[in-house]
This record gives C-alpha cells, structure tokens and sequence, in this order.
C-alpha cells in the first residue's frame, strides 16, 4: 500500500477539521445587513433587466438599420437571469449557514447474508421457470426471439432505394450541351479568354427540372489555358478543346464543389481539406488526402459551334464507394 | 514654480508625458508623409500615354522589362488592358512592395491621373479590357441582390468565403477580402483575373451579373451586423475561440466565486 | 405555527400519504456536497442541457424540417425570390419575422457549443483527479456515452437549418458513410433516401435530434446523477476528510441556492452570448446548393479535430479485386476515434489493470500525485489539440502568414512526435512538483527573510508549514508497483507469463514517484538544525 517496510516509519497525521472560521456576516449585524442589501440589490437589477426585455420585445422593430432589437432583448434576458443567480448566489455565500457537516460514506457492498439470499431468488427463479429441464422451449424460444428480432431491420428496407448504378451514372451523355450555372446558357470556346474559368451543368431538355441531386452529380468546371501548357497524353489531350479542358467539380475526395482555380498556379484546391489537383496533367492529386484526381470530362463542339460532351465520364463522379471501379 | 515642480512630480505625469509625445509623433509622421496631390491639366491623349510612358520607365520597366515585354520576375504586360492597370496600380498592389507570394493591396503609390495616364499607355501597347466606365457600373440600377448573392457563392465563395472575407490558397497565396473595395475595381478583378484569380469571361457571367455581384458584395458590406459582434464572420473557428475564452473562463471565474468561502 | 406552516404542513402530508416521501426528502434534503470550484463543471453541463431543451422547444414551434423547395418571401432582401428548402426558409422566418427568434437561436447554438466544452472540461477534471476509480467506473462510462452522443446531436442541430455550410458538412458525412466498405453505398442510399441531398435527411434527423437523442440524454443524465447522488461525490484530500466521509456542506438551504443561482447566471451567460455574439449566421451561408463551397469551411469546434484528422490523412486507397478500400476517409473518420472513444470509456479498467488496484477511492488524486496518469492525459489532450489545430488550418493560415502546405505538414509530423513529447515532459514536471511537496514538508516554507549567525553563516529563515498543509502534501497513497510471478512455484512458466510481464512493466511506469514525505525524516531533520 505505502511505501512502509519493516521499519518503523511514522506517516505525518491527519489534524482533523480545522476550526470554523466565521465569515464578517456572521458576527458583525451592519456586515449581514450590508450583505443583505446587496442581494436585494441584485434582485432589484434583474427586475430592471425583464423590463429591459419587454420594453426591447414590444417597441424594437426587429429589421432595421442596427441590429437594437436583438440585443435589447438578449441583454434583457441575460441581466434578469444573471442577477437573480449572482443574488441567490450571494446570499448563500454571505448569509445562509457554512458549517462544514461531515456525513458518513456507507459500504455499497451487501452483506453476504443477502448477497446469498439474492443468488438464492434468481436461481429459485430459474429453476421454477423450468428453462433448463425444458429444451425445447429454450430453443424454440431462442429460435422466435432471433427471427422477430429481425423484422424491424426488414422494416427498414423501404428507407431507400438500392443504389444500383446510380452512383456511376451522370446525366452527361454524348453531345450534351454544357450551360452555365446559374443561366443555362449554352457556351461558345471564344467566350472563354486564356485563364478563364467557367460553372457548367449539362443542358437538360424542356421540362425536366433540375434538382440539387443533379447538381451534386453533374457539376463539372470548364478551364481555358493554352494548349502548349497541357502535359497530357494524347487520349486525355483529344479530350480537351482549343486548350479548354472540363473536370467533375465534385471532389474525388468527399464531394465538396472544387471550384478554386489559381490561374498562376494552374492548380484546383478544394477547400474541404485542402486536395491540390493540378490541371495540367489531368486534375492529378499533388498534395492533400484525396486519392484519385478529379475525372475528367471530354468536350467538343456541335455544328453550331457551342461546347458538348463528347461522350459520358469514363469513371464515376465523387467520392469513392466499395464497388466504385466494378 | 512649486506647483510645477509638484506637477512633474505627479503619479500620471509619465504616462500624460508619454501619450503627448506619441501623438506628436504619429502626427508629424502623418502630415511628412502625405502623398502630394497635385492638379493634372487637362491633356491629350498623346500626351498622356507619353506621361504614362515616363511613369512607366521609372516606377515599372525594372521589373516589367523597358517595353513591358515582361521578364522572369514580372509577366509581360501587352494585352493586359487599361483595366488590369487600374486594378493593380489603383488598389496598391503594384508596384510591389516585396517579391513575396502575392501582390497585397496597400495604398496607392501613384494619384488618380498618374494612374490613369499608366493605364492609357498600357492600353496603347495592344488591345485589352478598358477600364469600365461609370454608366456600365450602375450596379444599383441594373443589379439585383438576391442573384448577387447566388452568384457570389457559386463563383466566388470558393476563394472569398461566404461573406467575402477572404480565403487561403495554396503556399501562402490567398485571396484577399473584398469588402472595402472600389466597385469599378470589383469589376476590373472579374475581367482581367489578377494573378491567381481565374478570368471572368463577360459571356459566362454577364456584364449584368457581375453588377449583381457587386451590389451584393455593397450590401454585406453595409449590412447591420445582425446577432451581435460577428466575429471576422469566419465560421466556426471563431466562434468556437469564443466559447473557449470569454465563454468557460466567465463562467469557470463564477464557479471560483462560487465555491470560495465569504470573507 | 403560522398559517404558512400549517398549509405546507398539510400539502407535505398529502404526499407523504400517498408516496411516503417524508422519509427520503429528510435524508436527501440533507445530503452533504463537497465544495470545490471544479465540481460545478458537471453542472455547467447539465444547465446547458436543460437550457437546449427549452430554447430548443421554443425553436420547433416554428422550424419546418422539410427539404421541399420553396421561393423566400421573408424580410431578409438579400435572400428574396431565392429558392431554397423549406427548413431553411423556416430558420430564416425564426431569425427575421419572430421576435426574439434570432436571439433563441443564437442561445441554442452557443449552448451546445458550452455543452461540449462542459463536458470536455468536466471530463478533465473527472480524468485528472482520478474520480472514475471504483465504484464509478459506469459513471465514467456514461459520460464518455454523453461525450460521444453530444457531439452527433451538435453536428445533427447544426445540419438542420439545410445552408451551405452545414449542407457541406452533410455531405461530408455521406462521403464517410458511402466509404464503408461492402455497405456503404446502400447505407447512404438509405439514409438520404436515395441519392444525395434527397429529401429524407432534415426530416429525419430531425427526429433524431429533438425525440431520439434528447430521450436517450435524459436517461443517461439521470441515471448519471442519480449514481453521483447514491455514491455520493467524492472530495478533494484535506484535514478532516477520509475514504469514509463526505465534508461539505447540505443541500438544503446552501446547495440548492448555490446550484439554483449557478443555473440562472449560467443562463444568463448564454443569454449575454446571444444577445452580442453573432453565431452561424445562415443568411449569409445561403441555402446548401452542392455546386456551392465556402472558403474556411470548417466544423464546429467539437467536430473541429475530426476535420483535422481527415486533412492530414495520407491519400491512401487500395483497390482489391476491383473493390475500393479508402483508408484516407475510414482512417481519420471511422477507425481513429473508434479507438479513441473505445480507449476513452475502457480507461478506468486498463488503469486498474495497470495497477492491479481493485479498492474503492472516494478521495481524490492531485494530478501530480499520479504522474503516469496525467501524462497519459496530457498525450491525448496533444494530440487532439493537433488535430483540431489542423481543422482550423486555412484560417489560421490566413491570419498568421503561414501556408496551409505548412501547416498540414506541421500537423502531419506534430501528431506523432508531440504527443509522446507530451507525455514525457509532462510526467517529470509532475515528479518535480512532487519534489517540492517533499522539500516543502521537510524543510518548511521559505520566507526570503535572511538571518545572520553568530558565526558569521546567512541563513534563509524556513517557516514549517501548517500541520493542515503537510497533510494535504502526504495523505496521498503510492502504491507499490505489482510483481506478479512469471513462473509457478515448481518454476514452469505460466500460460499468463506475457499478460503478467506487461502488467509488471506498465505498473512499474505507474508507479514512479518522488517518495512522500514522513514524520520520521521530519524528526530526522529537526534534529540536524
């Protein structure tokens, strides 16, 4: 226990309480009456700070040009809370009785005798359930517990649909418009100058809304620089246009929009986490957590002269999931 | 004399001394170091791309290169425009006080006119963005602040936060607030994307959007800060600081009060 | 008797009648609490909660949890004409169009945020005086329950107003429930409904946050308290107190007026907080569009070190037989504070393993007097600190003139090296604390009062310290690391020789200790001056 041995070492002693010490308001009157005075006070100014409240509540208009309203209320309310507890708190530390009480902490442990007497009962119990001498019923009742424990999992099922492919599929296809967002206008390659940066979706037909679901898919950033500027195999260089390249602005990472372009840099940063993609060699990931880079969108023009996707992403979109890559 | 001597004797007579002399200072330092505004005549154009031509060679042709070719340091300015000119030299930002990560905005080096005269002999190297003039910055009239605000957070939120704060990008590169900002300078960043900042094209954010964005940007700007002090409207870092400061410490110091025995 | 007496005499036997209250109101109404400052952080906590519950009451009579789109016809002008959900349009209407709205939901979200610090401060001091000991090991065990279910009720509350930065923070979180491997996809598909957003996710997190979690709250709260009341609290060592008594003060009248007064100025302090400080300002987030990011997009403060820990994860991903395994999501997401949390709330068990210690404790540890223990909680405390440091990264970036490729490196490194640096630093200014208890109790305090002897020497005059004082530096125990054998009597190694070595090792560390001051030395000494 201690680090007594077999010598004879004297540990130093508990002295005991020490004596009471009596507080100024316990044996001077003027001091307890001041002190009462005090929480009186204290009381008084909470009063003031409800009133402060509903005078704020009734004849502050809550829009304007200062933000008077709010705060007149909510100092209001602080005020009348925060003095009636400075009151009550005053009062029990200037007035109400300190004497240290001592109470006695009692063994939570039951005596043998009933600790005894308890096993005795559950196994009395148990025995006259007749579980043990009665196997088919354990069974059959373990085998009617687990099989009706199973059904508020099957009553879930209708929380969703089953994902399917949906995950790996956009509403990009080949030849579709890409617009702006907002605006739905359709771009032409000259409206975008050297280190410009576009929000595109694709152009959805008359009538079909959009929703955010969409969005969160089909989000994609056009980005103009010039072409000698590209390190880009050949396959991914037929993907771009006139040095205008086209990446899914939903982070590989955890799906944040990826919209921060430095022009100097020709970096994307996605603020979420801070995954640098670099443009130039296809939105490769060159610093942060994010695994995969950004899936790049291959772009065209059409007949009259406004850019369209030349065929669907080759990969899915956003964040990685168990069968992303069957 | 006794009372002066008594005076100098006073326990506030350093301090007073010492807030009498800072002031003196930090006025005289004021006044010796005001920019001179001086009254440009009236002039042609000539001769205002030849004095923007003198500005040049003396305060930009080191870095810029004598025929603002550009060098390793500094990029080539033909085909910037008058109004990337306008924006860097009117916000400060060049010339550059340090060759550090990026341009900060300062106080302007050059008045109005000289500004203006650099701008126009920029321009005059090849075609660029102009300076946008008063009647196409009407924002009041022809934007609107709902679609302000959309296209502010869908375009510009990214690098600016939601309230326009300001942003980091990458290796100490970060986007500057743009609250406090000139609308026409507003304006010319969208058109000429200084250094980082990408290039707003006028066809995929129309002349009229960025109108929009600008006198969105004006009413945050003058927005009453609505809920109290907004703390840099930073987000949650700031507000969690809060709670761990002001918020535990008032209310641990009342804990302490508390439990402590009365006198 | 007054007439007051007499009509309180009657109610009280009413009740007494039909419940037999008299008995166990007398005995409760006396119950003696300890006094200490660090005490009340328990209760800090428990206002929060109830101040959640009524400002949160008040908030749902307005919030509308739908996700369906709806045009903005509020007050607010920079927002009209803008479509956006229904739940956001709700919150806006509670900010501009109710009066006291905006105040109600400032003093809920600062609150929460006080919850959280509660509990994490309350958690430190339960941690560092070492109050989780037998027999209040469940207690400890549902506090790391409140710790945990607290911080997904935060990010749930959050979340419900649908803007962009909590929209982000959703969809952060599917991108964690989506990377669960073989379930994931279908995990999220059924808990959005299908695909992201949907319109299933505010509705039902809702009733998480108002029914389920606040239920599940209020039972652990109670059971909590109820176990800190029938065990009593424990106490700081001192003069007069013991393994076997409580010393403090009772609940009627002192206690129920301290801890009444504390609730109001704790209110009070929340309101104050609401009234000036402007929280998650949503009408300038604007409604949570996926194509829609914010610079400095961060977490609450709580949630904070997750962030931090998903920065700085290396871009691991592994691709077997065609399937995906993101390590750089599950790692910092799933797996790391599975283990912290599963270590947190197993903690008073591996310590008692540690030491082999099975007794009771109602006194109190000073931290310094359990070196091992504190360091052990100075290291966890690092590493959190890092990460959430890192969570923060971009902003303080910004505002220090660092670089975020700095900071994600300084974070990176500073997560492992720190943290062992920590504990090591910590644990020996814990037995140098110790050293000057001992030097202290024997040699007595110094006064900076010279005396010159008679023989020329100068000698600093040592008061001794007061007998109260050299109590409170020794009463505390040190317990004797365990030797637990490895080989049997006949010498044949134990199947559990390994498990022993260990624990023979680990309680060995524990142990370490600058030996107490005795009475003995104490003589010892004064016999020398």
């Amino acid at each position: 226990m201690s680090n007594s041995d077999s010598r004879d070492i004297e540990l130093i002693k508990d002295p005991g309480l020490p004596a009471h010490v009596h507080r100024r308001t316990d044996t001077d009157p003027v001091a307890a009456k001041r002190a009462e005075r005090q929480v009186a006070i204290l009381f008084g100014l909470s009063t003031l700070g409800t009133l402060l409240l509903i005078y704020s509540f009734i004849f502050i208009p809550i829009m304007g040009d200062t933000n008077l309203h709010q705060f007149g209320v909510g100092m209001g309310m602080a005020i009348a809370l925060f003095c009636i507890g400075a009151g009550a708190i005053h009062w029990a530390k200037t007035l109400m009785p300190d004497d240290e009480v001592v109470a006695h902490r009692h063994e939570f442990r039951s005596d043998e005798q009933d600790r005894d007497d308890f096993v005795k009962t559950v196994k009395e119990g148990a025995a006259s359930a007749g579980l043990g001498r009665r196997p088919l019923i354990k069974r059959t009742l373990g085998a009617a517990l687990g099989l009706s424990g199973l059904t508020p999992l099957l009553l879930l099922r209708d929380l969703g649909p089953l994902p399917g492919d949906d995950l790996k599929k956009t509403n990009w296809k080949a030849g579709t418009r890409l617009v702006t967002d907002p605006g739905d206008r359709p771009i032409r390659p000259e409206d975008l100058e050297i280190g410009a940066v576009a929000q595109t979706q694709p152009e959805f037909p008359e009538g079909k809304e959009r929703h955010l679901e969409d969005i969160a898919k089909d989000a994609v950033l056009l980005i103009r620089m010039r072409p000698e500027e590209f390190n880009l195999d050949s396959e991914r260089l037929s993907w771009t246009h006139e040095g205008i390249i086209a990446f899914s602005k939903i982070c590989s990472h955890m799906g944040c929009a990826v919209a921060l372009y430095e022009q100097t840099t020709k970096h994307l940063l996605c603020p979420c986490h801070q995954s640098t993609f670099d443009v130039t060699r296809a939105a490769k990931v060159i610093f942060g957590p994010a695994a995969r880079p950004l899936p790049q969108l291959a772009i065209t023009v059409d007949e009259e002269g406004f850019l369209i996707a030349q065929a669907p992403f080759t990969e899915p979109v956003g964040p990685s999931f168990w069968g992303r890559l069957t | 004399m006794k009372r002066l001597s008594r005076l100098r004797r006073h326990r506030a007579a350093g301090p007073l001394l010492l807030i009498f002399a800072l002031f003196t200072i930090g006025t005289t330092f004021q006044v010796a170091s005001a920019v001179n505004q001086e009254k440009a005549d009236v002039q042609s154009r000539s001769a205002v791309i030849e004095e923007g031509k003198q500005l040049f060679l003396k305060g930009c042709s080191s870095c810029h290169g004598l025929n603002a070719e550009g060098q390793d340091i500094a990029p080539s300015l033909i085909g910037v425009g008058a109004a990337s000119v306008d924006f860097q030299v009117g916000t400060g930002r060049m010339p550059m006080a340090d060759m550090s990560q990026q341009a900060m905005r300062k106080p302007p080096v050059y008045s109005p006119d000289e500004v203006h005269a650099l701008a126009t002999y920029v321009a005059s190297l090849a075609p660029g963005p102009a300076v946008p003039g008063d009647e196409l910055l009407n924002y009041e009239r022809d934007g609107s602040v709902a679609e302000g605000g959309q296209l502010f957070r869908t375009n510009c939120a990214m690098c600016h936060n939601f309230a326009g704060q300001g942003g980091a990008l990458t290796q100490g590169k970060y986007a500057p607030t743009v609250m406090g900002v000139e609308p026409k300078h507003i304006y010319e960043a969208m058109i000429t994307g200084p250094q980082a900042m990408p290039v707003f094209s006028d066809k995929t954010l129309t002349p009229e959007e960025k109108l929009s964005i600008i006198k969105w940007i004006k009413s945050a700007e003058t927005e009453p800060q609505l809920g109290g002090v907004a703390l840099g409207r930073l987000g949650p870092v700031t507000e969690g600081l809060l709670v761990w400061t002001l918020g535990i410490g008032l209310l641990i110091g009342v804990a302490v009060w508390l439990a402590a025995k009365a006198r | 008797m007054t007439a007051r007496e007499r009509v309180a005499g009657n109610v009280a036997g009413y009740v007494d009648d039909r419940t037999g209250a008299a008995k166990w109101m007398k005995k409760n109404l006396q119950k003696v609490f300890p006094d200490h400052w660090s005490f009340l952080l328990g209760e800090i906590c428990l206002y929060s909660f109830i101040i959640l519950l009524l400002s949160g009451t008040f908030l749902t009579f307005w919030f509308d949890p739908s996700m369906r789109e709806v045009v903005y016809e509020g007050s607010y002008e920079p927002l009209q004409g803008v479509k956006m959900s229904a739940a956001y349009a709700s919150a806006l209407e509670i900010s501009f169009e109710v009066r006291g709205g905006l105040l109600m939901r400032q003093i809920h979200h600062w609150a929460a945020l006080i919850f959280m610090v509660g509990i994490v401060v309350h958690l430190m001091r339960v941690y560092f005086t070492g109050a989780f000991r037998k027999p209040r090991e469940f207690n400890w065990i549902i506090g790391v329950g409140l710790l945990t279910l607290g911080i997904v009720e935060g990010f749930l509350g959050y979340s419900l107003p649908d803007d962009l930065l909590s929209g982000t923070g959703i969809r952060i979180a599917e991108a964690i429930i989506q990377a669960i491997p073989v379930v994931g996809s279908y995990l999220s598909y059924f808990a959005f409904g299908g695909a992201f957003p949907g319109l299933a996710f505010i509705p039902r997190i809702y009733i998480v946050h108002v029914l389920i979690l606040p239920g599940i709250f209020l039972a652990l709260i109670t059971v909590h308290l109820m176990l800190v009341w029938y065990q009593k609290h424990t106490q700081f060592p001192g003069p007069g107190r013991t393994e076997k008594n409580v010393v403090g003060y009772p609940l009627m009248p002192v206690y129920m007026a301290k801890a009444g007064g504390f609730f109001f100025i704790f209110f009070g302090v929340t309101a104050f907080l609401g009234a000036v400080a402007s929280i998650n300002p949503i009408w300038l987030y604007g409604p949570y569009n996926p194509g829609q990011i914010s610079a400095g997009s961060q977490l609450d403060w709580y949630m904070g070190w997750l962030d931090g820990l998903v920065r700085m994860a290396p871009p691991l991903e592994t691709y077997l037989f065609g399937y995906t395994i993101s390590w750089n999501i599950l790692i910092p997401g799933l797996i790391l504070p599975g283990i912290m949390f599963t270590g947190l709330a197993l903690y008073p068990f591996i310590e008692s393993w540690m030491t082999g210690d099975k007794r009771e404790h109602h006194l109190l540890d000073r931290p310094r007097n359990a070196p091992n223990r504190t360091a052990i909680g100075a290291m966890a405390l690092t590493f959190t600190l890092v990460s959430l440091i890192n969570g923060g990264n971009d902003i303080i970036a910004t505002h220090f003139d660092l670089t975020i490729n700095q900071m994600m490196w300084f974070a990176r490194i500073g997560i492992i090296v720190l943290p062992p640096l920590a504990f090591i630093i910590t644990k020996r200014i814990c037995l140098s604390l110790q050293r000057a208890d001992r030097e202290l109790v024997l040699h007595g305090r110094e006064t900076g009062r010279l005396v010159r002897m008679p023989n020329g020497e100068f000698v600093e005059v040592h008061e001794p310290i007061s007998p109260e004082k050299a109590w409170l530096l020794t009463s505390h125990e040190q317990i004797a690391p365990l030797e637990l054998p490895e080989v049997d009597e006949a010498g044949v190694r134990r199947p559990a020789a390994l498990r022993n070595k260990i624990r023979n090792r680990l309680s060995r560390a524990h142990a370490v200790a600058v030996p107490k001051a005795t009475e003995t030395e104490r003589r010892e000494l004064e016999g020398h001056h």
